[in-house]
């Protein structure tokens, strides 16, 4: 059978590459990965972001995710890059794409990738810092933390939709500091620094550590957010991956 | 039972807080949460009527519904009103609703449905009544209309199941029949009037006066006697102030009613993942199956200009990438031909793309469909033959030759499409096993045709077969329906010959349903009153989801009919099985969609001897009754005209 091929001329090509940091916040943080994507793919029209575009009978615009957070995970520090097929001023595509968002997927920065840090951006993904709200005392967290990086690796399953899966807990955790909520003593904020490896070790993994190895466990479903993704520096911090400072000349 | 938490001052206040710690324990929690683009939430307090619109079914089939989308725009545009979307919620949220005492809400604002002055409820199959239980149930509103209290909200019935709504009738306060566009207008002004006068008469009252305009069916002001043989004897008003017979409501001039304007852009995968245009209502290609081309007659044509501005307006607010042009028969649209060469002239260097449902079996709509892929990938095509043989199709009055089928999908496998899909019936009227086994030699010729078209052997093509289901206010609302067993029993020996010939064999797909969910269907489509009973019991039992098979139950509803519909004297097989007499007192008499009873007779006569009828669009009318009882008339075209030129989209 003869195949018919496209008509017309092959797709514009790429001029311009912006990152861009979004945010999932409130009850859009239940928007599962692949609902994102469907929605700014959506935005992108309706902001007629001048998008460079693959080949062929569906042509998809270019646009790489990196890292994202589990369904029902908030996040601050989510990112993507975006192919134009003209050049756009970085501010400006990021106020109108996020104009077209709805409330709770709010687009935070873009940035040019010739003023981002060099390198790939998946790898400079290393870590993200987390921050956990759970009903639980301060001191009960602390003390099950401790036990937990007491362990060199701490093993725990996780069942997914190809089944179980194993994956160690503790050895990608850089760091975890403890404090009570502000406002109610019966609840703690903890921040941790996790780093990023294959497969992924989410929040919830490490609770089922903790529960696992110290009995713990919150009186309710725990809130995560992620505050920062990015590399990690030398006192085990997550830097901005956007932040033009980094930048090597 | 009422909901113990509410108290009264603070009934419309959201869940939501209550509800998010749930959602991270129940699968795609996004279906519950709204926020969708497009999607309004007014002020409470600012406006006098509240109405909760329910699609029973899941968010992902219930979101891209047009009835709703289309009611929620219209009432969400006035003043004095605010409209909110509830769906049913699955099994696992549902449970976890019940431990914590939260109540069937709003995803719009989260607000209890219980809240509402109306709750809406579109119903447009059947196997959605147990999911109006659930979600009744959920709200702390009695299941039966009886049993509610003045501040329960009216629940109100309306869709293509509301033709019937006798086997919910106890369930529901009102039903709607037809066009909802203009009558939601009309019952909120009757229930802003009646709250603005202090409630006068309570509830009865309300439904009184809803009653009176004539439109609106409150079954509790019916009375039903039946016969000692089981069947009717007789629906009758059992007050002064309401019609003896209902009538359906039909709006007249789809361009001044663009709707939706702003489609609802859900964050969550459903099921069209497109923007809908409406482009004509009714149908009058005299299917004798087809409830819808019956029920929504006559034809009206949206016009191309009012088209044109719809699919231009509604891209721009959503981002959608694809148009659907939606109607019974879209083919048949009187300027189909320009409207799709120049709305794909309009769209050539963007990348909408659209598409147009296709049943038509002839050479012109391969030429629209190469229209609307000009630059696309051409993957499959759908015709609708519906019936296996020539004599079945005349029976049914959809009359395609075997040659003209071959015909054309000939010419679409040379054209490039690679698939081609065909949609059959099993279980229609006088149907044997030979009817249904030409299906078989249908689409092993289909194979032979493509691959001589294209000299490949790498043709495909896929054959889907559903039960029929006799409808009412149908031609076939007299017939038997077949037995799961006779339906079984053909599908068996379909799939043994299509696969006969493994040469052609393996390049056919066979895709069914087995008889067990169509009986079901049969028995709440063609009921009467006594059928509640056994819809409470399906439902105690465990009933959900019914449209979805690895839900449904035929043992569940099998033991529920047996256990409320014997001791009355009926049956299963009494509402499903039993072709009815020409006098027999039907259980939607009282309802009017206009359609002559005597017409619907003597098609239903002609089908039998296999006389097929034509379209009034292009012969005489053949006075099946809906245009002078309704004061209505057919609208089409062609008008002449042109899309309006689009300045932003315009090539240069």
């Amino acid at each position: 059978m003869a195949r018919r091929q496209p008509e017309g001329p092959p797709p514009a090509p790429i001029v311009q590459r912006l990152r861009i940091q979004y945010a999932k916040r409130g009850r859009l943080r239940f928007t599962s990965h692949r609902d994102f994507a469907r929605a700014f793919e959506r935005s992108l029209r309706r902001a007629e972001i001048p998008m460079a575009y693959s080949a062929g009978f569906h042509p998809h615009p270019k646009i790489s995710y990196v890292g994202a957070a589990p369904t029902g995970v908030g996040s601050e520090a989510e990112y993507l890059e975006i192919a134009l097929a003209e050049r756009r001023d970085p501010e400006q595509v990021r106020a109108a794409i996020d104009a077209v968002l709805p409330p709770g997927l709010d687009m935070v920065a873009a940035v040019d990738v010739e003023d981002c840090p060099p390198g790939s951006f998946p790898e400079q993904m290393q870590a993200s810092h987390w921050q956990l709200d759970m009903a639980a005392p301060a001191s009960q967290v602390q003390a099950a933390f401790d036990q937990l990086l007491a362990c060199e690796s701490f093993m725990v399953e996780r069942l997914t939709k190809d089944g179980r899966r194993s994956l160690d807990a503790r050895a990608p955790i850089v760091s975890v500091s403890v404090r009570t909520d502000g406002v109610d003593p019966e609840r703690a904020t903890i921040g941790m620094v996790v780093r990023q490896v294959t497969p992924t070790v989410r929040p919830d993994d490490i609770l089922t550590a903790l529960k696992s190895v110290a009995g713990f466990a919150p009186s309710e479903p725990i809130r995560a957010t992620r505050r920062a993704q990015g590399p990690l520096d030398d006192d085990g911090a997550v830097v901005d991956p956007l932040n033009t400072t980094l930048k090597v000349m | 039972m009422p909901v113990a938490w509410v108290s009264v001052s603070t009934r419309a206040d959201s869940l939501f807080e209550r509800l998010e710690p749930l959602l991270a324990q129940v699968s795609k929690p996004i279906q519950y949460v709204g926020g969708e683009l497009n999607a309004r939430s007014k002020d409470w307090d600012a406006v006098s009527v509240r109405w909760a619109l329910m699609y029973p079914d899941a968010y992902e089939v219930g979101l891209p519904n047009q009835g709703v989308q289309i009611l929620y725009e219209v009432i969400n545009e006035r003043d004095d009103a605010l409209a909110e979307r509830t769906y049913s919620v699955w099994p696992d949220l549902e449970a976890l609703m019940r431990r914590d005492n939260i109540s069937q809400f709003t995803v719009d604002s989260h607000r209890p449905v219980g809240a509402f002055d109306v709750l809406g409820v579109s119903l447009s199959t059947e196997l959605g009544y147990t999911n109006l239980l659930t979600a009744l149930d959920l709200a702390g509103i009695a299941l039966r209309a009886a049993d509610r209290g003045e501040s329960d909200p009216i629940v109100l019935a309306g869709g293509h199941a509301a033709f019937n709504p006798e086997p919910i009738a106890e369930f529901i306060d009102a039903a709607v029949l037809g066009d909802g566009e203009q009558v939601v207008g009309v019952i909120t002004d009757v229930i802003r009037e009646f709250k603005a006068a202090g409630s006068p008469g309570g509830r009865d009252e309300l439904l009184t006066r809803l009653a009176e305009t004539g439109g609106i069916y409150v079954p509790r002001f019916y009375d039903v006697s039946y016969r000692p043989d089981g069947q009717l004897a007789a629906v009758v008003p059992n007050r002064d102030r309401v019609p003896p017979r209902v009538t359906k409501h039909t709006v007249m001039d789809l361009d001044e009613w663009p709707y939706p304007k702003t489609p609802l852009v859900p964050l969550a995968e459903t099921v069209h993942e497109r923007m809908s245009v409406e482009i004509f209502r009714g149908c009058t290609r005299g299917c004798r199956f087809c409830q819808a081309g019956m029920i929504t007659r006559p034809v009206r044509e949206r016009s191309i200009e009012g088209i044109g501005a719809m699919v231009a307006q509604g891209l721009a607010a959503t981002g959608f990438e694809e148009v659907g042009l939606l109607s019974l028969s879209s083919a048949d649209h009187s300027e189909i031909a320009p409207l799709a060469k120049q709305l794909a002239d309009r769209y050539e260097q963007s990348r909408v793309s659209l598409s147009l449902p296709s049943t038509r079996v002839d050479a012109f709509n391969i030429d629209l469909a190469n229209e609307f892929s000009r630059n696309g990938r051409r993957s499959g095509l759908t015709f609708a033959p519906e019936g296996g043989s020539e004599r079945l199709r005349r029976v049914i009055n959809k009359m395609v030759s075997h040659e003209d089928l071959i015909r054309t999908v000939s010419a679409a496998y040379s054209q490039g499409w690679r698939q081609v899909k065909l949609y059959f019936m099993c279980g229609l009227p006088t149907e044997t096993d030979e009817d249904v086994l030409e299906i078989a030699a249908m689409a092993q010729d289909v194979i032979r045709a493509g691959r001589a078209a294209t000299g490949s052997r790498d043709i495909r093509a896929t054959v889907s077969i559903g039960g029929f289901v006799p409808k009412p206010h149908t031609p076939f609302q007299w017939a038997a329906q077949a037995a799961v067993e006779v339906v079984d029993d053909r599908l068996r020996k379909l799939r043994a010959a299509i696969n006969a010939d493994k040469s052609l064999g393996r390049n056919i797909g066979m895709r069914y349903h087995d008889g067990q969910p169509s009986l079901i269907e049969g028995l709440l489509s063609r009921g009467d009153r006594r059928v509640a009973g056994v819809i409470e019991a399906a439902w105690r039992a465990g009933g959900r989801f019914d449209g979805w098979s690895e839900h449904f139950s035929y043992e569940r509803w099998v033991n529920a009919a047996e256990q409320v519909l014997v001791p009355l004297g009926v049956s299963l097989d009494f509402f499903t099985t039993r072709e009815r007499d020409a006098d027999e007192v039907l259980p939607w008499d009282h309802l009017d969609s206009g359609l002559d009873k005597q017409w619907l007779w003597d098609d239903w006569q002609d089908a039998l001897t296999g006389y097929e009828q034509d379209d009034c669009r292009w012969t005489p009318c053949f006075d099946c009754g809906v245009c002078p009882s309704m004061g209505t008339d057919i609208q089409i075209g062609p008008t002449g005209r042109s899309l309006l030129p689009l300045l932003s989209n315009r090539q240069s």
